[in-house]
C-alpha cells in the first residue's frame, strides 16, 4: 500500500448525502480483473451524457477540480455495495482523501487498504469546506495525517479522529496480511482448539 | 470475565472467534466460512499469487459465479468478454488454489447467499464473510455475517482472519404479529424506512421480538440481507428451533450426532437475558402495511396506501433539494397516489427474494391471472435447487401461463452487469435490495417491493395493495 502522510490539493466539493458506490463506480464497469484503470469510470453517470460526452456542470469536468486531489461530501459517503473498484476508481482518478461527516462501513475500509484517507468530520465542518472548495482557486487544502488536522484555505487547523491501528498502517504503507501473518502460530493454535471445542464442524469438500 | 456478564448473541459469537487482541484493540477474528463469487476476488488471487501465499483454508471456502450470468440457458457459455473472462478467471482461481466450486451448469449453482444457507455451508455461531454486502443475509441462521472489499478477501484467503473492531450492538425489536399480506420484506423496509440508511452505521443490529421469532427463514434471510441498506455492518437473529429444522439434513451441515452436538451449542447463543444493547428500536408489527420505495434509497420508502411525499414539507434545505433530486430521477410528482403510479417491468429474484418461500408467494397472486399489456415480468430463482423445487411444485407453470419469463439462477436483474437490464426510464417493481440510481441499468427506476406485491403490480400494471388479490 502507497504511505499516506500530508497531502496538499484541490478539493472537489459534492454536496449530497448517501452517494453510494454504485454511484462512484457502476456494475457494469467491475467485470475487470484489474486494480487499475477505473478512473474513467468513476462517477459515470454524472460525468458523462448520455451520448458519452461529458457533462460540463459536473464538478470534476470543471477547472480546477480535474485535478482534485481531495473530495467533500455530505452523510454516508460510500453506502452500499462492498465492491474495492470504489476506492480504485477514486484513486486511479487522483483522488487520496474524501471528506465526509459519515461513511458506509465497508467503503471506509476499504480506502484505508489502499490508501486513500477517509476523514470524518462534523457536517457544519463539510459544509464550510464545501462553500471554501466552490470557490474554485482558493479551493486547495492539506491533510495532514501525522497531526490529524485538515488545514482549510484560511489557514485554519481543524482536528479529526482516526483509530490508531490504521494510522500507523498509512503512515507506514503497511501490508496488513504480512502483519497477520506475524501471527500464524496463534491462529494455528486457535484452529486447533475449536477442532477439539467443534469437533462436529465439517470441512467443505465438493 | 467477559463470560460471567450477560452477553449478547453479538458479543458471544464475536468472543469466540478472537485469535488475539493486539495493543491497541485491533482484534485477530478468526473466520469460519469465506464464500466466493467472481467479481470481487480476482485482484485478491492475484495478490496471493504476486506475493507467492496459499489459501490457508481451502475446506473453509468456497466459491460459486452469480453476478456475471445471463440467466438464459447457458449451455452455450457466456457471450458477452468480460462477463466470460471474469467467470474463467474464478475457475481457474479455484483449481489452483483448490477451493471448492459450484460449476455454472451444476444445479447447486445460484446466487451466493442463497447457496450459503441453502447448503448448509452457514451454520449458526459462524463467522462468514464474503466480498458481498448482502453477506448480512447468513446473519439469518445466528451467524455473525458481513460484506468486506477485495483487500480483505485477499487478507481471509491467506490467514482465515481479519482485523476488525468491535461493533456497536443494536437491538430492533418487532412486537405483536404482522398483518395478512405483510411479508418480511415490508418489515425490512419499514425498518429501514424508521432507522433510515445510516441509522445502522457502525452498528451489528439484531432483530428480535415476537414477529422475529414467527417468521421463517426464508423472511429471516431477507429481513438480514437488506441490513447493510440501513447502514448496519451485519443484522443477525438468534438461531432457535425454526433455525435447527431449517439447518438440519442440509448438505454440508453436522449430521446424526454431529448435529445434536450442535445443536447443544447453538443453544448456547442466544442473548443472555440482562444483556445489555448500545441501542434499541421497537417497531410494532400491526402498523406495518406492505411498502413502496418512491425514491433512489431504500428509507424513501412508504406504504402502498400513502403518496409521494412532498419535498415542500421537508424543513431542511438539504432534505428537500435531496427529495426533488430523487422524484426528478424517478419521474413522479409529489401528492402522487402509490396505486397510480404503472410500471413498466416486474423484476422477482436477488438474494433478498429468490427463494422457494418467495415464489411461493407471488405464485399464489399470479395463479389464474395475466400479466398486464406492455409489461415485462421476470422470475428468476435463486439457485438452481430453488429452480428444480420451484418446478417440481409447478410454480414455473402457474408463472409462465400468467405470462412471466422463468428463468435461470443469478443476480439478474439486480444490478445492471449481465444481460438483464433496464433500459432509461424504464419503471421496475423489484424484489431486489437497492433503488439506487443506475442501479437495474442507466436510468433505470427501481421501486422496492416484497414478491408478493411484484406479482400484483405485474398483473394490475401499477403498484396495488397485494391485499386486494388474497
Ligand atoms: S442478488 Fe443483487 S444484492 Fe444479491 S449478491 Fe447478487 S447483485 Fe448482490
Amino acid at each position: 500500500m502507497e504511505k499516506f502522510t500530508t497531502l496538499t490539493g484541490i478539493a472537489a466539493p459534492l454536496p449530497a448525502a448517501n452517494i453510494d458506490t454504485d454511484k462512484i463506480i457502476p456494475a457494469r464497469f467491475l467485470k475487470t480483473i484489474k486494480r487499475t484503470g477505473l478512473g474513467v469510470h468513476l462517477f459515470d453517470a454524472l460525468r458523462y451524457l448520455p451520448d458519452g460526452r461529458e457533462n460540463p456542470d459536473f464538478v470534476l469536468n470543471k477547472e480546477p477540480y480535474r485535478q482534485a486531489r481531495i473530495l467533500i461530501a455530505y452523510e454516508n459517503f460510500g453506502c452500499g455495495s462492498s465492491r474495492e473498484h470504489a476506492p480504485w476508481a477514486l484513486l486511479d482518478f487522483g483522488i487520496r482523501a474524501v471528506i465526509a461527516p459519515s461513511f458506509g462501513d465497508i467503503f471506509y475500509n476499504n480506502c484505508l487498504k489502499n490508501g486513500l484517507l477517509p476523514v470524518r468530520l462534523p457536517k457544519p465542518r463539510c459544509e464550510q469546506l464545501i462553500t471554501d472548495a466552490q470557490l474554485g482557486a482558493n479551493a486547495r487544502l492539506t491533510v495532514d495525517l501525522e497531526r490529524q488536522v485538515v488545514i482549510s484555505a484560511n489557514g485554519e487547523a481543524i482536528p479529526f479522529e482516526i483509530d490508531p491501528f490504521h494510522k500507523h498502517m498509512l503512515l507506514n504503507g503497511l501490508d496488513d496480511i504480512g502483519l497477520t501473518l506475524q501471527h500464524a502460530d496463534k491462529i494455528a493454535r486457535y484452529e486447533q482448539m475449536k477442532q477439539a471445542e467443534k469437533p462436529w464442524l465439517p470441512p467443505l469438500h465438493t | 470475565m467477559a463470560e460471567n456478564r450477560p452477553r449478547t448473541l453479538y458479543e458471544k459469537i464475536w468472543d469466540d472467534h478472537v485469535v488475539e487482541r493486539l495493543p491497541d484493540g485491533t482484534c485477530i477474528l478468526y473466520i469460519d466460512r469465506h464464500l466466493v463469487h467472481e467479481v470481487t476476488s480476482p485482484q485478491a488471487f492475484e495478490g496471493l499469487r504476486l506475493a507467492g501465499r496459499k489459501v490457508r483454508r481451502p475446506d473453509a471456502t468456497i466459491a460459486v459465479a452469480d453476478h456475471n450470468l445471463p440467466t438464459t440457458d447457458r449451455r452455450g457459455g457466456i457471450t458477452e468478454e468480460d462477463s466470460r473472462i471474469q467467470v474463467e478467471t474464478l475457475e481457474q482461481n479455484v483449481r489452483e488454489f483448490g477451493i471448492p466450486y459450484f460449476p455454472v451448469l451444476d444445479v447447486r449453482q445460484g446466487i451466493v447467499h442463497i447457496v450459503g444457507p441453502e447448503q448448509g455451508i452457514s451454520l449458526p455461531g459462524m463467522t462468514i464473510v464474503c466480498g458481498d454486502s448482502h453477506t448480512s443475509t447468513h446473519g439469518a441462521m445466528g451467524a455473525l455475517a458481513f460484506g468486506i472489499g477485495t483487500s480483505e478477501v485477499e487478507h481471509v484467503l491467506a490467514t482465515q482472519t481479519l482485523l476488525q473492531t468491535p461493533a456497536k450492538n443494536m437491538k430492533v425489536e418487532v412486537v405483536g404479529r404482522l398483518p395478512i399480506g405483510v411479508r418480511a420484506k415490508d418489515m425490512i423496509l419499514a425498518i429501514i424506512g424508521r432507522i433510515g440508511t445510516a441509522g445502522g452505521t457502525g452498528y451489528v443490529i439484531e432483530y428480535a421480538g415476537e414477529a422475529i421469532r414467527a417468521l421463517d427463514m426464508a423472511g429471516r434471510m431477507t429481513v438480514c440481507n437488506m441490513s447493510i441498506e440501513a447502514g448496519a455492518r451485519a443484522g443477525l437473529i438468534a438461531p432457535d428451533e425454526t433455525t435447527f429444522a431449517y439447518v438440519k439434513s442440509r448438505p454440508f451441515a453436522p449430521q446424526g450426532d454431529d448435529f445434536e452436538r450442535a445443536v447443544a451449542y447453538w443453544r448456547t447463543l442466544p442473548s443472555d437475558p440482562g444483556a445489555v444493547y448500545d441501542k434499541v428500536v421497537t417497531l410494532r408489527a400491526e402498523e406495518i402495511a406492505p411498502m413502496v420505495t418512491w425514491g433512489t434509497n431504500p428509507e424513501a420508502v412508504v406504504p402502498v396506501t400513502g403518496s409521494v411525499p412532498d419535498p415542500a414539507a421537508a424543513e431542511d434545505a438539504a432534505v428537500r433539494a435531496q427529495m426533488q433530486r430523487m422524484l426528478d430521477y424517478m419521474g413522479l410528482k409529489p401528492g402522487q397516489r402509490i396505486t397510480e403510479i404503472p410500471i413498466d417491468v416486474v423484476f422477482i429474484g436477488s438474494c433478498t427474494n429468490s427463494r422457494i418461500e418467495d415464489l411461493r408467494d407471488a405464485a399464489q397472486i399470479a395463479r389464474g391471472r395475466r400479466v398486464a399489456e406492455g409489461v415485462r415480468a421476470l422470475v428468476v430463482p435463486g439457485s438452481g435447487l430453488v429452480k428444480k423445487q420451484a418446478e417440481e411444485e409447478g410454480l414455473d407453470r402457474i408463472f409462465r401461463e400468467a405470462g412471466f419469463e422463468w428463468r435461470e439462477p443469478g443476480c439478474s436483474m439486480c444490478l445492471g452487469m449481465n444481460p438483464d437490464k433496464l433500459t432509461p426510464g424504464q419503471r421496475c417493481a423489484s424484489t431486489s435490495n437497492r433503488n439506487f440510481e443506475g442501479r437495474q441499468g442507466p436510468g433505470g427506476r427501481t421501486h422496492l417491493v416484497s414478491p408478493a406485491m411484484a406479482a400484483a403490480a405485474a398483473i394490475a400494471g401499477r403498484f396495488v395493495d397485494v391485499r386486494e388479490y388474497l
